[in-house]
């Protein structure tokens, strides 16, 4: 009987919880399919209106007018490329010199150890400016490789990377040597297969990192064939309800992604057998 | 360590050099303009740079919205730390608590996660707008809110817009953290105490310790850096600067003042906050937890 209590109440107090976090987003979602007028005069809507098709259709394909230069669906390649660049660039960097810094003697591992993790307490916020004129220098602002390499400049994968394999039993190079594996087939035929989920978990993080970056795509890139997604809502006009329906269509693919690769993600990140 | 390794050789350094390449081109060398800059001061004209040894350090220290912005970077970690650690245990044990739909709430609570700081702050914008934001009313009507004028309303906007998304991942750490702790410790504990209140503070609670002090780190960085984007979106520092974190202050001397030796200067000095911290919690927190 208690125990169906306290259930309970967990249930009741999770139910709460949830509502904190969807409202919010249904209210917005509600009222980007309701007229501008509509939500002028009554405000935020809790239930659809009828106006969703022509919202959505006019946000993502309006040439010339709502942005100017740029679609919304250009907006979202250009984030798919960045978040995407990011991910694979920083994820194989990472792989690389987690493993040099794993499976190597030698008598620079502390150096080498902390030049590589000491910057992670740097965050590009901290070093924007001179980022941006290492940038325009070596022209590289309005690119996608503008966009996607100053972001890839982290060494937070490395660590999860490291982590795990320090967990990976001596005996696998011990096998792979007597086989007469060098450190390049190691590394590709038995560590990165094995790494698998940690790969797709640390993929996942730098996409969605990649994908919500704001600040530094707002600084490098002032040719609007480079916008992105999230820089975008700093740059948005037009009527309430087409800004309501880009600021939902913005959250979907980062959250997409955690919800449908949730488990692979919590199996990485924590290691879950 | 490993025990087993491979020699040192020069195909250590090919594996190293992609991320090494990155970090010095992209990340090192900015930080070395950095210093240059926080020691040097252009003139009027832009023409030419001088030496001023620490100038722009005593400038900053001597600027009252510098110590405004910094009264406001501490309150803001310290509540939205406490806040979020708090709510993201509670609904944690909750979740851990159900023996059916365990899975269920673990979807529905994760994905607010992965959504950008400077979305949920356009978002937070609606419901803080005067014309038809909800909580704006709902405020209004219960004390007067008004976050245009009034410094502590902008801040109770800003906490709420900055919880939000990060009660999910103290969510998802902490859930975490409660499943690895051992089913036999649990057990035993309900046999030597029945309360399940005190059994909670006495015997899980200090097992989270690790759990806790990661998240403390997390909450304060993202409190730190990843606010801006909420900041830029929701109060812009209104009233008056009264909202704005060092790192929002810094990147709009930076930019709108052009002033580069200040917004340099500023840098350097979050660099040893977040040292400091980071030096604080290896000497003082991780030695006196205990890890299971």
């Amino acid at each position: 009987m208690t125990r169906l209590i306290t259930s309970g109440f967990s249930h009741f107090i999770l139910f709460i919880g949830i509502l904190i976090m969807i409202v919010p987003v249904w209210m917005i979602f509600a009222s980007s399919t309701h007229t501008g007028l509509t939500i002028n005069t009554h405000g935020l809507q809790m239930f659809l209106g009828d106006s969703f098709y022509e919202n959505y259709m006019r946000v993502l394909l309006y040439q010339g007018g709502f942005f100017k230069e740029i679609t919304a669906l250009k907006m979202f390649l250009n984030s798919f490329i960045m978040a995407t660049g990011v991910a694979i660039l920083s994820v194989i960097t990472s792989l690389m010199a987690a493993y040099a810094l794993v499976y190597y003697r030698t008598k620079y591992a502390t150096l080498l150890f902390w030049i590589i993790f000491v910057t992670i307490l740097v965050p590009l916020e901290l070093r924007i400016f001179p980022t941006y004129s290492v940038m325009a220098e070596l022209n590289l602002v309005n690119s996608y490789f503008g966009l996607i390499v100053p972001i890839s400049a982290s060494a937070i994968a490395t660590l999860f990377f490291r982590q795990f394999y320090k967990t990976v039993p001596d005996e696998l190079l011990e096998s792979a040597k007597l086989d007469g594996a060098n450190t390049w087939r190691f590394f590709v035929d038995f560590l990165v297969p094995l790494s698998k989920t940690m790969i797709v978990a640390m993929l996942i993080f730098m996409f969605v990192f990649g994908y919500n970056q704001y600040l530094w795509p707002l600084l490098v890139t002032s040719s609007e064939q480079y916008w992105t997604v999230v820089m975008g809502l700093k740059m948005m006009s037009g009527s309430i309800v087409h800004r309501f329906a880009f600021v939902l269509m913005s959250m979907v693919p980062p959250i997409l992604i955690i919800i449908v690769l949730q488990k692979h993600f919590i199996k990485g990140v924590f290691q879950d057998k | 360590m490993k025990k087993v390794q491979f020699k040192s050789s020069y195909s250590q350094y090919l594996f190293l050099a992609p991320q090494l390449g990155i970090l010095l081109i992209f990340l090192y060398w900015p930080i070395i303009q950095t210093f240059r800059d926080a020691f040097t001061m252009q003139d009027a004209f832009g023409f030419g740079t001088q030496f001023v040894w620490f100038d722009n350090f005593l400038f900053i220290f001597d600027d009252p919205a510098y110590w405004i912005a910094f009264k406001f970077t501490i309150i803001y970690s310290f509540v939205i730390t406490l806040i979020t650690a708090s709510i993201g245990l509670l609904l944690a044990v909750q979740a851990n608590n159900v023996m059916h739909g365990k899975s269920t709430y673990k979807t529905l609570l994760i994905w607010p996660y992965a959504i950008a700081p400077a979305v949920v702050g356009v978002m937070a914008n609606y419901f803080f707008s005067e014309r038809f934001g909800l909580l704006y009313h709902l405020f209004n009507n219960l004390w007067g809110f008004n976050w245009y004028e009034s410094v502590f309303d902008s801040y109770i906007y800003l906490i709420i817009a900055g919880s939000w998304k990060q009660i999910s991942a103290n969510f998802i750490f902490f859930l975490a953290g409660l499943q690895a702790i051992q089913r036999s410790v649990i057990e035993a504990s309900m046999i030597d105490c029945k309360n399940s209140i005190r059994r909670f503070w006495t015997i899980t609670f200090p097992l989270l310790m690790p759990t806790t002090f990661f998240l403390i780190i997390i909450n304060i960085t993202y409190a730190f850096f990843d606010t801006f984007g909420i900041i830029d979106t929701t109060t812009i520092g209104a009233p008056s600067g009264e909202t704005r974190t060092l790192v929002y202050k810094a990147y709009m001397d930076g930019f709108r003042g052009l002033d580069l030796g200040s917004a340099g200067a500023q840098s350097i000095m979050m660099m040893f906050i977040v040292l400091f911290i980071t030096i604080f919690q290896f000497r003082y927190i991780e030695g006196k937890i205990h890890y299971n």
